[in-house]
């Protein structure tokens, strides 16, 4: 990742959930951004600091949280002084498939004074030129990021996940992290396997543009299915599927889309609804299925799955 | 039949048992009133001694701690106001220049101990280790030119280095040998990663596999395994209580503990560490006066502890524990990270280590790191706990599922406890373990060190106090290849630094025995032997069989 230091975590989850509440304490405060994943969530919670959510991907919602925080901050000059203010934004939103889009991020990290935190299990290994995420699809200098964390769950296909960026911020966590000092580490076997996954990734650069191809080729081929709508970027491998028109009740919802996802498995086509925990969420997603693209797949292969949703959900929501 | 490990007698739930015929059948409860009412009186029903020490230091040791902390604290004022005027050159991380007036990041203070004296000894913590962590082990071994901010590795491997700091209680985890052929073959037919979570593709049969010997080792209806121990704690606490609990959990638990308790929205109270009746005290509060404002009852009251406490090497008093439950309707949740594998007389737990039923406890949790070899950690209790488990954790809808070559060598590890091989290998080890634990435990009590924990635990602290003493101490043992683990301010409390040894069924008595005159070696060199309770050394003086009978 071109970055001073790093140091890993032996599960995805727990990096992020370990990462923020080492930074962030009670008093201090952090915008985040309300389609945020289940583990920034649990991170928020931990860190018991004053949390603003601002709208997703929506940068004029964001400046008027931050203008307001200004405000308050000229009343009270030194409590001001000493409240840290953070930003933690998803390179890739695994509940909507959406981009966050990061140099209007930066700007505003300079123009309001907090730092970004940025969350990249979806972009790493498949956005920028190397794989190296958000920053090189942007072209941003990674130093502008004070902490990138990500989990080498999606595309290092091992166990765990990491954190990188400067030694000034990362080392902190070598003490204060939760999830790293007071757990056990990562097995060796599971190491190894990612360090394998790295290696083949900077050998073969030629993967991401591949994968991008095959992104973009299932985006345009589900976007005619009647009833569905497609939801994500076309560069992003994770998609959601959602109902154009919902029924009105969610358990309705989930039950045409478990049907479709029932036909689908047995066309031998694996799908899968997004599954969320609906009480526990703060803002909960519409029901949708997740289509996840690999590299691996040839293009007969994503033409014939493609055909066979569109003949499914034609079959099931007419 | 020979009682290692525990003492208590084992009573027939466990199916490769005899039954004892003394009437201890706890698996019939209604036919014999006389083993209800005994529980009931919060003794178990064949007594056992339990023995605890947490000795006192003396007073001067006492005042030189302090003394030692209040001078490493002048000085660092001193070379913190040297830097800040530039007399002294800053080796530390600083930021970046353009973000010099962002609001700083770490307050000054935080970042006072860190700076001014965990650097002095940072080299006796994370220590690259380059081999499987059994008995003995390698070293990568590092220097540091700049008093410890930087390090740097010679490329030399410190080979042999005796471990009594890895939790490895079983020797599970041990380089490769013939018998871990499963884990290759389910590592080529599998991958590593799983890449989703339960709820969407990401249940294996190797979990359900898995889950289902996990609750036959355990004697539990069900059981459910997740990816990290931590994560376990930290995810199911909450799904199990919510707003509106009570949360009674000990003094020492640990972080993960502490973090779900805390995310989980109930009110926590703490009760001393171990101590009945605190917990009894907090227990009639709250079945009396309910919540603060409402005045209502609880929902629920779960009480949280530890099997083996890591720091401490104590174990919990479960018969009182679950008499104290029984009587005030409460839930229990145990953690038995440290004791599952490594006490009781077949290596089931603390249940088995009381001689208790297994259905006493609600909530079994535990962790594979330890005595398994592996990673991860699992839930048990009833069939309709863990159901709701599989559908309201949080681990089960967002993090992902345990790596199949994992949960293979757990597979592999627990059948081999439990004698599912075919061999008596499991048992031989668990006995060992016992045996180590109570050779080295008395050896050192002999020696006049201060100790801390129950005679049956094998975590075993050795106080040391003073910060100086716990850098010499780890070096010193270093320099003779002998491993150990040393924990300071924030994992235990400010005048209470100590080292951990951790007994392992691989030791060989030599092993320990080298160790063993390694520190009385370090005893006397440093002066660690506080202890005021010195057992005699001495043979006895008199011989029974001389005793003429009166006649």
């Amino acid at each position: 990742m071109k970055t001073e230091e790093a140091i890993i975590y032996s599960y995805g989850f727990a990096t992020i959930a370990s990462a923020i509440p080492a930074y962030s304490k009670r008093g201090d405060i952090v915008f985040a951004d309300r389609a945020a994943c289940f583990a920034i969530q649990k991170g928020l919670q931990a860190s018991r600091s004053d949390i603003k959510l601002f709208k997703h991907n929506d940068m004029a919602d964001l400046e008027r949280l931050l203008k307001e925080q200004e405000i308050e901050d000229q009343k009270n000059p030194r409590k001001a002084r000493v409240t840290r203010r953070f930003i933690v934004a998803e390179g890739l939103y695994v509940n909507t498939g959406a981009i966050c889009p990061l140099p209007e991020l930066v700007k505003l990290k300079y123009k309001y004074k907090a730092r970004i935190f940025l969350e990249e299990s979806l972009s790493f290994g498949v956005l920028g030129e190397h794989g190296r995420g958000v920053t090189e699809h942007f072209g941003i200098n990674i130093d502008d990021i004070d902490l990138i964390s990500a989990n080498m769950e999606n595309s290092l296909a091992s166990i765990g996940g990491f954190c990188c960026g400067r030694s000034f911020v990362i080392d902190h966590q070598r003490l204060s992290g939760q999830g790293y000092c007071f757990s056990a580490s990562l097995p060796p076997l599971l190491a190894a396997a990612a360090i394998e996954a790295l290696n083949i990734m900077e050998e073969n650069p030629g993967l991401f543009a591949v994968l991008k191809e095959k992104c973009k080729r299932i985006h345009k081929a589900l976007q005619g299915i009647s009833g569905l709508k497609v939801v994500g970027e076309s560069f992003s491998p994770a998609l959601h599927l959602q109902l154009e028109e919902s029924t009105g009740s969610r358990e309705k919802d989930i039950k045409l889309l478990q049907e479709i996802v029932n036909q689908c498995m047995s066309r031998s086509i694996a799908l899968t609804q997004a599954r969320y925990l609906e009480k526990e969420e703060k803002c909960l997603p519409p029901p949708s299925i997740r289509v996840v693209v690999t590299v691996e797949q040839t293009e007969e292969e994503l033409e014939r799955a493609a055909a066979t949703i569109k003949e499914v959900a034609q079959a099931v929501l007419l | 039949m020979a009682n290692s490990g525990g003492g208590a007698v084992c009573n027939g739930n466990l199916h490769n048992h005899r039954k004892q015929s003394d009437g201890s059948q706890s698996g019939n409860y209604t036919e014999n009133g006389t083993v209800k009412e005994a529980q009931q009186n919060g003794k178990p029903h064949i007594y056992k001694p339990f023995v605890e020490f947490f000795e006192e230091a003396p007073l001067h040791v006492m005042v030189f701690t302090y003394l030692g902390y209040g001078i490493g604290t002048l000085f660092g004022y001193l070379r913190d106001f040297m830097r800040n005027w530039g007399i002294e050159k800053c080796n530390a991380a600083v930021e970046r220049e353009e973000q010099k007036d962002f609001v700083p990041l770490y307050q000054n203070f935080e970042n006072f101990y860190t700076r001014n004296l965990y650097m002095r000894i940072r080299d006796n913590w994370n220590r690259p280790v380059c081999s499987a962590p059994g008995s003995l082990f390698d070293m990568l071994e590092r220097v540091s030119d700049d008093y410890n901010w930087t390090f740097r590795y010679t490329g030399r491997i410190i080979k042999d280095v005796i471990n009594m700091g890895s939790y490895n209680f079983l020797g599970m985890a041990a380089r490769y040998d013939e018998s871990m052929r499963t884990v290759k073959e389910v590592l080529e037919a599998y991958g590593v990663g799983v890449a989703s979570t339960r709820h969407e593709m990401g249940t294996l049969d190797k979990h359900a596999e898995l889950e289902d010997l996990v609750a036959k080792f355990l004697n539990v209806e069900a059981a459910m395994v997740f990816g990290m121990g931590f994560a376990t704690n930290s995810m199911n606490i909450p799904a199990l209580v919510g707003k509106g609990c009570l949360i009674l959990s000990d003094e020492l638990n640990h972080a993960s503990l502490v973090l779900g308790a805390r995310l989980s929205g109930a009110t926590i109270r703490i009760f001393k560490h171990n101590n009945m009746q605190s917990l009894e005290k907090l227990l009639r509060d709250a079945v009396i006066y309910g919540q603060p404002r409402t005045r209502r009852a609880w929902k629920k009251i779960l009480i949280l502890v530890e099997g083996i406490y890591s720091m401490e090497g104590s174990i919990v008093r479960l018969p009182q524990i679950v008499a104290l439950k029984k009587k005030y309707k409460a839930y229990l949740y145990i953690d038995e990270a440290h004791s599952i594998g490594s006490v009781g007389p077949t290596g089931r737990g603390v249940v088995e280590f009381f001689g208790m039923d297994p259905r006493d406890v609600d909530v079994y949790m535990g962790t594979f790191t330890k005595s398994f070899g592996s990673s991860g950690g699992y839930i048990a209790g009833r069939k309709d706990l863990v159901d709701y488990l599989r559908i309201h954790s949080h681990s089960a809808a967002y993090a992902v599922s345990m790596s199949p070559p994992i949960a293979e060598q757990i597979i592999r590890s627990m059948k081999l406890i439990m004698g599912l091989d075919g061999t008596t290998q499991g048992l031989q080890r668990v006995q060992q373990l016992a045996k180590n634990t109570r050779y080295f435990r008395q050896r050192l009590n002999e020696m006049g060190f201060i100790i801390y924990g129950n005679e049956e635990s094998p975590v075993i602290p050795l106080l040391l106090y003073m910060p100086g003493k716990v850098a010499a101490f780890a070096r010193h043992l270093l320099k003779r290849k002998i491993g150990v683990v040393v924990v300071g301010f924030p994992a235990t409390p400010l005048a209470e630094a100590r080292a951990r040894f951790c007994i392992s069924a691989a030791h060989t008595r030599e092993q320990l025995d080298t160790v063993l005159e390694a520190l009385d070696e370090m005893g006397d060199l440093l002066y660690l032997k506080y202890s005021r309770h010195r057992k005699s050394a001495r043979p006895e003086l008199y011989d029974e069989t001389s005793f003429e009978l009166e006649d």
